[in-house]
């Protein structure tokens, strides 16, 4: 093998210019794919980072039917004391898990005694809440950032400016509980929240215990669980785990109790993920044109031009299975050629890139810096591309050097 | 080697040619390029095919080097009814038993003289780093090339290139070597040079040469001359011998 890569490296080096060039043209397939896939690729963490760590978690627990009904943040779908401490327990014996918070949401009037309007509101332990998502905290814009104490509010940034309520101003938050009765609680405003794309972006917080207070609960009753994992890479593995641990929960009617989802079935931005993801694969199918087409180019001159060599070889009785790899492990070369220097050139603009500082906005985010990475996988999974491509475009014009007659080649003029 | 049983005297040949003919087609026109040739050669036989242009001398090389196929007649090499061979099986026999010299030299151009003569043994018969180095130290000494032997070829003379091709066609210890005008592209004095080189690896290795030439002053140097013309064998002479045909 070592002696078909000298022949293969010695007959690429002999078109020096050619070989250049279509390498070039290779380095520069793979340069754009890294770079893509580095850039959207950050890009689209960086999103998903936002919704799940700001907001969603990584996983939600509902009760059976609740998600169906998300919108109106139906009271008489949330999880009992009973099914909630089960889910509790299931929770807390899951090494997966780094934290989980209950949440009870629900929808009132938000008044600052001037105005009135409506209001979707979080009642969460605060410091639970902050375990599970850790970048909450980055978006109060303006008050105490650290926590919620009980009797306290954060407001969305939209209705802060709407109504020109600031920090500490008194408002009254008015809801009507699960039985028709109607209840209101002052609040201090001790946050201004600033809004991200999604569902729940523009939502207030409130303590639970004040939520159950305006609810008038006596027992505790979840409307979700967010939970946040030690380990995001592994979030089906474990949503499939505690679908199963969790089927076994069922009602009297025999049905199951719980239903799990994970962020990607709670945010829309999960199709703007599956977009890039899309976008990704076509840019990659792009370097595969590129490089067969580059390639096979190549080895058919290749094959062509030394049509007379090929007959020599033959003759003196290389079998046709040794000539058919010379030519495949000539391509396989000079795709392995451009795949190192692309890899190479592309580390350097992705780390230029960063060094750069470039930012970018997203909804109502301004100021993002783009840290484009790219995962050795994606490297490998690239380089592979191009290697298999190389081999496959080699394929045809090695055949046909293989399959060559020595008279007629050596023939040739 | 062929054996020809006749009146209870056993001979053997390096090749044996019984009423070989070879057609060729043009469109929709036949040309018979050999017409039912019979010859036989000896091991260590120094031979050589001469004719003007188009008498069939290449087109018979090209089928003792089993490069073509008779389409009449039979045509043993080597002890091998070369009939018969499909294509890996008459690489794998070229690769073990004949050598080729070619007239253009046919050298591959980005391997070195060395790593030239050493194409068949690592590509073809897969011989061991020590035995192949011993080889082709001992035919770049036989050849002349030893100084010479880390250029490439167009780093050389056309005689140093030929010289370096009967040194590839050898370096397997082939039973035969085949060489198609050898000379023709070389001047004279170098075509006597590269003809010495031939004859002196033949009383070496003991290995069968059969070339063909159209040049009447090389022919002078082959034991034995076989006439060829419009694709018939018209004539056989021995060096010293008397001629037949």
């Amino acid at each position: 093998m070592g002696n078909l890569f000298k022949i293969a490296i010695r007959n690429l080096r002999r078109y020096k210019r050619r070989t250049l060039l279509t390498a070039s043209l290779v380095t520069i397939g793979v340069v754009f794919v890294l770079l893509f896939i580095s850039i959207s690729g950050s890009f689209k963490n960086m999103m998903i980072g936002q919704m799940t760590d700001s907001m969603l978690g990584h996983l939600e627990v509902h009760r059976k039917g609740y998600l169906a009904s998300i919108d109106n943040l139906p009271l008489n779908l949330n999880l009992k004391m009973q099914a909630y401490k089960k889910l509790e327990g299931i929770l807390n014996q899951q090494p997966e898990v780094e934290a989980f918070s209950p949440r009870i949401k629900f929808g009132g009037m938000f008044s600052t005694f001037v105005e009135t309007t409506n209001i979707r509101l979080n009642g969460v332990y605060p410091d639970r809440e902050l375990k599970t998502v850790p970048l909450l905290p980055s978006r109060v814009t303006n008050g105490t950032k650290k926590t919620l104490e009980k009797g306290e509010i954060w407001i969305p940034e939209l209705m802060s400016k709407s109504m020109k309520v600031n920090i500490g101003d008194t408002v009254v938050i008015i809801a009507t509980n699960k039985d028709g009765s109607v209840n209101g609680k002052q609040f201090k405003v001790a946050g201004v929240l600033e809004s991200i794309t999604g569902p729940g972006g523009r939502d207030g917080y409130i303590h639970i215990e004040d939520a159950m207070e305006v609810l008038r609960m006596e027992e505790m009753e979840v409307s979700e669980v967010a939970v946040r994992l030690k380990d995001f890479s592994r979030l089906h593995s474990f949503s499939d785990k505690l679908e199963g641990l969790l089927s076994g929960e069922l009602n009297k009617q025999g049905k199951p109790i719980y239903e799990v989802h994970t962020w990607e079935k709670l945010s829309p931005f999960y199709n703007i993920a599956r977009m890039i993801d899309i976008m990704a694969f076509f840019i990659k199918l792009m370097l595969i044109a590129i490089v067969l087409t580059s390639i096979m180019n190549v080895m058919i001159m290749a094959v062509y031009e030394r049509i007379r060599e090929i007959g020599t070889i033959a003759a003196i009785g290389t079998l046709p299975g040794k000539i058919l790899s010379m030519f495949v492990v000539e391509g396989f070369s000079l795709g392995l050629l451009g795949v190192i220097a692309g890899n190479v050139l592309g580390m350097i603009i992705i780390v230029i890139v960063n060094l750069s500082k470039i930012t970018f906005s997203f909804g109502r985010q301004t100021g993002l810096i783009l840290s484009a990475k790219v995962a050795p996988m994606d490297m490998l999974v690239v380089s592979l591309i191009v290697i298999v491509i190389s081999v496959i475009a080699s394929l045809q014009p090695a055949f046909k050097a293989s399959r060559m007659e020595p008279i007629k080649a050596l023939r040739h003029v | 080697m062929g054996l020809v049983v006749a009146e209870n005297i056993t001979k053997v040949y390096s090749v044996v040619a019984t009423k070989v003919s070879k057609d060729y087609t043009a469109g929709e026109i036949a040309i018979r390029a050999l017409n039912e040739v019979s010859f036989e050669i000896e091991p260590a036989s120094f031979v050589s095919f001469v004719g003007p242009s188009g008498s069939g001398k290449t087109t018979l090389l090209n089928l003792i080097g089993c490069l073509d196929k008779p389409t009449e007649g039979r045509l043993m090499v080597a002890d091998t009814d070369v009939l018969h061979l499909d294509r890996k099986q008459s690489a794998s026999f070229r690769g073990n038993n004949i050598g080729f010299i070619f007239q253009d030299f046919n050298l591959i151009p980005v391997l070195t003289v060395y790593e030239n003569i050493e194409y068949p043994l690592l590509m073809v018969q897969n011989v061991p780093g020590g035995e192949r180095k011993k080889r082709i130290n001992a035919l770049l000494e036989a050849v002349g090339m030893a100084d010479q032997k880390d250029k490439y070829p167009d780093q050389i003379s056309g005689g140093q290139k030929q010289r370096v091709a009967i040194a590839r066609a050898l370096v397997t210890n082939p039973k035969l070597v085949l060489a198609d005008e050898p000379t023709a592209n070389l001047d004279h004095k170098t075509a006597f040079l590269v003809l010495e080189s031939m004859k002196k690896m033949r009383n070496e290795f003991r290995t069968t040469f059969i070339f063909s030439t159209h040049d009447q002053k090389i022919v002078g140097e082959a034991e034995i001359v076989y006439t060829l013309e419009d694709g018939e064998l018209v004539g056989k002479q021995a060096k010293g011998g008397k001629k037949n045909g």
